[in-house]
């Protein structure tokens, strides 16, 4: 049976305060990451081990990060993500909220994107 | 300096199961020196040795030819000092494995009591991003296995015996 978004947000909750060391409180749906709860890239994969195992899911790497669309020559200009690199973003993260960073699309701002709502929506897609 | 932080493996079950020995001895300066006049092992060398465990439980998963390291250390308690005179039985199972990294949960007993618990991720270092080279010296890595036992318990999910690991041999032809 499908879980709902708020049975979905406390397991995500849950596993950013045991992976991030924050408390309840600070994990809300519009906190980023990176930002907010100061996630580093080493901890991106500890969070992906969590939700793994509490969704019984599996996380293919390219899908929370799309270094690929990043780098690729076809999709970023002078370190500006283009109009096909966020069509593509979009495809593959429709779960993502893009809408901050088409504003200034820089592939340096992307890392700090993610918020918890969309993980929550990620994972949502993901046990549908 | 030599960084050993297991004296052997007593039992390994790949892709399952590391056990392995600390005894905690006078000898060593770190016991004697760390906190004066009460003698242990400080607890960041016992999470070393649980890592030096099952760092080479999941290394051996990939036949060795992945550079595994200690990335993040999770859930720890320690729950008695381990203390000149102890031996320490440390086991660690394998709990997660992920394309860029693994984790395991480690327990050590001390006397048929829990000495400490840990849980421990690892990360697969990615040639180029940091680092160009290998981790150890021609030949050290099975030299270490080799005076640590491993290879005189080590058995593959069959139970038969490990046979020779190609990327050991490579490091020392």
């Amino acid at each position: 049976m499908a879980l709902d978004r708020n049975e979905i947000f406390e397991k995500v909750q849950e596993a950013l305060v045991e992976a991030l060391g924050v408390d309840d409180d600070d994990v809300t749906e519009g906190a980023t990451l990176v930002g907010d709860l100061g996630a580093e890239s080493i901890d991106f994969l500890d969070i992906v081990f969590k939700l793994e195992k509490a969704f019984s899911i599996t996380i293919p790497r390219e899908e929370l990060s799309p270094e690929d669309v990043l780098t690729n020559s076809d999709y970023v200009q002078d370190g500006v993500v283009t109009g096909d690199g966020i069509a593509e973003l979009k495809r593959r993260m429709p779960w993502a909220n893009l809408s901050e960073f088409e504003k200034n699309p820089r592939v340096q701002d992307f890392g700090n994107l993610l918020t918890v709502g969309d993980l929550v929506g990620y994972v949502g897609s993901k046990t549908e | 300096m030599r960084w050993f932080w297991i004296d052997r493996f007593t039992d390994f079950v790949s892709g399952q199961c590391a056990k392995g020995l600390k005894n905690v001895t006078m000898g060593e300066e770190v016991v004697d020196g760390f906190w004066p006049d009460f003698p242990i092992l400080p607890s960041t060398l016992i999470i070393e040795g649980m890592a030096q465990l099952g760092g080479i439980l999941v290394a051996e998963h990939h036949g060795f030819e992945k550079q595994v390291v200690l990335a993040k250390v999770g859930k720890a308690s320690f729950l008695r000092p381990a203390r000149n005179g102890d031996q320490l039985h440390y086991t660690v199972k394998l709990d997660s494995m992920q394309d860029l990294g693994a984790t395991v949960n480690a327990v050590s007993h001390c006397d048929g009591e829990i000495q400490a618990e840990v849980d421990l991720m690892f990360a697969f270092l990615e040639q180029g991003r940091f680092t160009d080279g290998p981790l150890f010296g021609p030949g050290d890595l099975r030299t270490m296995l080799r005076m640590m036992n491993f290879f005189a318990v080590a058995v593959d999910s069959d139970g038969k015996a490990v046979e020779e690991y190609p990327a050991l041999r490579d490091e020392n032809p």
